[in-house]
């Protein structure tokens, strides 16, 4: 396997208030194209920019942390992809939910090389695809050991896990999903591994963040996921804003009507010497701007219901690398004085 | 030069019958097949869209209250637009119940594995979907039949989960874990047979005895409907190749969603499936100025700022701001059409049209046929 670099960060402060600081397992969630392992890669980083050990974890089968921090596609193991100065590491997985079955079988049963004959027979993919929600339990049951692993000195593994999770449609089905198959098993190993799995993710270490855009949709799924997850017994984090626009228009630059004064514009655009005839598309796209930027004062009034601190990311006109993520992260913290 | 797709044409021609629409999740899809169907139906054309997951406020406008697979017509529209939303578990229970005897089927209702698979399994609502456009088809009542695919993380899903469901409920593993005596007869099943009681073994173990018992009374329950699930699936596969299907790639001018399209425009091409061409959504636009050229984002910027070392002044703070704002589109502008150009340069052939953003969601027909003259050239 190609070797894979690692990259020294800045050291960063510690979180915004209102993430309680308990937190270890951090859950990240949005509707889809919200741009939410962006935004738990980021977060991540910050954590780790606080001297913390921290673990990323992906469980949808794409590569993203790879291509996020462009590395070799993850392997089925923990890969280190950044340090900072002040003891922080930032480690990637990427769960597969055939790998996490084998790694079961031989927990529990030290039946590895039968485990690897049923693979080879598709009898895996099989059942991890057949039972519902068990790709699921053999998910959020990895994440959860990853939590709470010790080292042999007795020390956790990790200060911090950050989960980029199912989007917001599935996500409470993905996170109940140990109790559900556990109410279909009277007994065996996801029966007494349930309580566990269920006793993290509803506990205070772990919170769920929901990534949103100020647009219609993804507002109103988030509004919908933070009361299910909030019905359900989960803790939400933070609602986190993801490319916002700054807002640049001033209500008192436009007219009664929200109209804009071409030729005033047009007399200011004289005093820099640039060509009148700017003045009309500029005026076209102003207030264009000045629509979406009152759209996106409702959406995000909207979110006001949702009682959970929120942080705003810009935008960063993708592709994002390393570079870009270290400016989302610093938005997670605030700088030590 | 990029070859544009006109995709008004593509929907007046009475040779097209169904148009799909794919893309990964939160591309605008949705709006996109809507937008089609209605310039269907204006153009005269009866037409049935079929969405999965609509927005609540476009689906409103479009009439749709509740899932319940009946096609109903939207008021408002010129001609004949109809649209329903799809209700997976409905379509799925059809399946079953004109496959079998109608107490097989209560027995497989019952079933709590069916329970799961009905709603929540990953491909059952593609599957459905795909079903739901057969049954569509095979109506022959529609001159135009426009498909909405569900949101998933892989635009490819919409091909694939439908064999996959449908290989899996016939699956050789199946009949194995439920019936291995089944097996029997030929030398190298022996060994299959002596596999699969470790299988059946290790997972009743791991899932707990009453897992197993219900698996088996489940996939019994079915078993007269063996076949007909594969054969179903690659009916509607089928009929997708055929030449009055036309598949039409939505993508946003993002990287991921670029390369969702592009997979998908590789797998049509390798399939031999008809692609209409790639819808860009949300593609952020400077206005154009009329005998000139575009000012610059570092231009308008550095303008803006010589504004503001000036005396303040109304003339002076409203072109600032308006300067501001314009340096932040034409970065955008200037990202989205990188991102779009990149996809044609790898794709030449694929026929493109640009979406620009607009400032809100689509929410009535208004918005709809708004759309509508963008996608025609």
């Amino acid at each position: 396997m190609a070797a894979i670099r690692t990259a020294t960060l800045p050291v960063r402060g510690r979180l915004v208030d209102g993430i309680p600081t308990a937190t270890r397992l951090h859950v990240v969630t949005g509707k889809g194209g919200t741009g939410k392992t962006t935004v738990a890669a980021a977060l991540a980083l910050a954590l780790a920019g606080g001297g913390r050990k921290v673990l990323l974890i992906e469980v949808e089968g794409r590569q993203a942390i790879a291509q996020l921090f462009d590395v070799p596609a993850l392997s089925y193991a923990e890969h280190r992809l950044a340090t900072t100065a002040n003891g922080g590491q930032l480690w990637g997985l990427a769960i597969d939910a055939e790998e996490a079955m084998i790694e079961y079988l031989e927990m529990f049963y030290n039946m590895k090389r039968s485990a690897r004959g049923l693979k080879r027979m598709g009898a895996v993919d099989f059942v991890t695809t057949l039972a519902p929600g068990l790709r699921d339990v053999l998910l959020t049951g990895k994440v959860k050991e990853s939590v709470t692993r010790t080292n042999p000195d007795g020390r956790l593994a990790y200060d911090a896990v950050v989960l980029d999770a199912p989007p917001t449609g599935r996500i409470r089905q993905f996170l109940n999903a140990t109790q559900e198959v556990a109410s279909l098993t009277k007994f065996g190993p996801i029966n007494r591994q349930s309580e566990g799995v269920m006793t993290l993710l509803h506990g205070t270490q772990t919170c769920v963040h929901l990534v949103t855009l100020l647009e219609e949709m993804p507002v109103q799924e988030t509004l919908d996921a933070a009361v299910e997850l909030t019905e359900s017994g989960f803790h939400i984090g933070a609602v986190i804003v993801n490319r916002a626009r700054p807002a640049l228009i001033d209500s008192e630059l436009l007219d009664v009507d929200g109209s804009i004064d071409v030729k005033l514009l047009a007399a200011g655009l004289r005093k820099v010497n640039l060509p009148v005839t700017n003045a009309a598309p500029l005026a076209e796209e102003m207030s264009a701007y000045a629509e979406r930027q009152r759209i996106e004062v409702e959406n995000a009034r909207e979110l006001d219901s949702v009682a959970a601190p929120r942080i705003e990311l810009p935008d960063l006109n993708p592709p994002v690398g390393l570079g870009e993520l270290q400016q989302l992260a610093a938005r997670f913290t605030v700088p030590e004085s | 030069m990029t070859n544009p797709l006109d995709l008004c044409a593509l929907v007046r021609d009475p040779a097209t019958r169904i148009v799909v629409t794919c893309g990964s999740g939160g591309v605008g899809k949705t709006t996109t097949a809507a937008a089609m169907a209605l310039l269907g139906a204006e153009a005269g054309r009866r037409t049935v869209v079929l969405t999965i997951d609509p927005a609540r406020r476009l689906a409103q406008s479009m009439g749709l209250t509740e899932l319940d697979n009946t096609p109903r017509l939207v008021e408002g529209a010129k001609g004949e637009l109809f649209a329903m939303m799809l209700d997976m578990k409905r379509t799925f229970d059809d399946v079953v119940l004109e496959h079998s005897t109608p107490e097989r089927a209560a027995q497989i209702f019952e079933n709590p594995f069916y329970q799961s698979l009905s709603s929540s399994f990953a491909g059952t609502q593609e599957y459905m979907a795909m079903e739901k456009l057969g049954q569509l088809a095979a109506a022959d009542e529609w001159d135009l039949i426009v498909v909405d695919t569900p949101p998933s993380r892989s635009a490819l899903d919409f091909l694939d989960a439908p064999n996959r469901l449908g290989r899996f409920l016939d699956g050789r593993m199946i009949r194995l874990l439920t019936a291995p005596a089944r097996a029997g007869g030929k030398a190298y099943l022996k060994v299959m047979t002596a596999s699969v009681g470790v299988f059946a073994k290790v997972f009743t173990r791991i899932l707990g005895g009453d897992l197993i018992r219900d698996l088996s009374a489940f996939v019994t329950a079915l078993e007269s409907m063996f076949g007909g699930f594969r054969e179903r699936a690659q009916h509607t596969y089928e009929l997708l190749k055929t030449p009055g299907t036309a598949f039409v790639v939505v993508a946003a001018p993002e990287p991921d969603a670029l390369r969702e399209a592009s997979y998908f425009v590789e797998r049509l091409s390798a399939e031999r499936m008809p692609l209409a061409g790639l819808v860009v959504n949300r593609m952020r636009r400077t206005a154009p100025v009329p005998g000139g050229q575009t000012l610059s984002a570092a231009r308008a910027e550095a303008c803006a700022d010589a504004l503001a070392g000036k005396p303040r002044s109304a003339a002076g703070n409203l072109a600032e701001t308006a300067l501001r704002v314009h340096a932040e589109i034409a970065g955008a502008a200037e990202h989205d059409a990188r991102m779009a150009k990149r996809f044609s340069a790898a794709h030449p052939e694929v026929p493109v049209v640009e979406v620009p953003a607009l400032a809100a969601d689509v929410h009535d027909l208004e918005g709809l046929r708004a759309i509508g003259e963008l996608l025609t050239r």
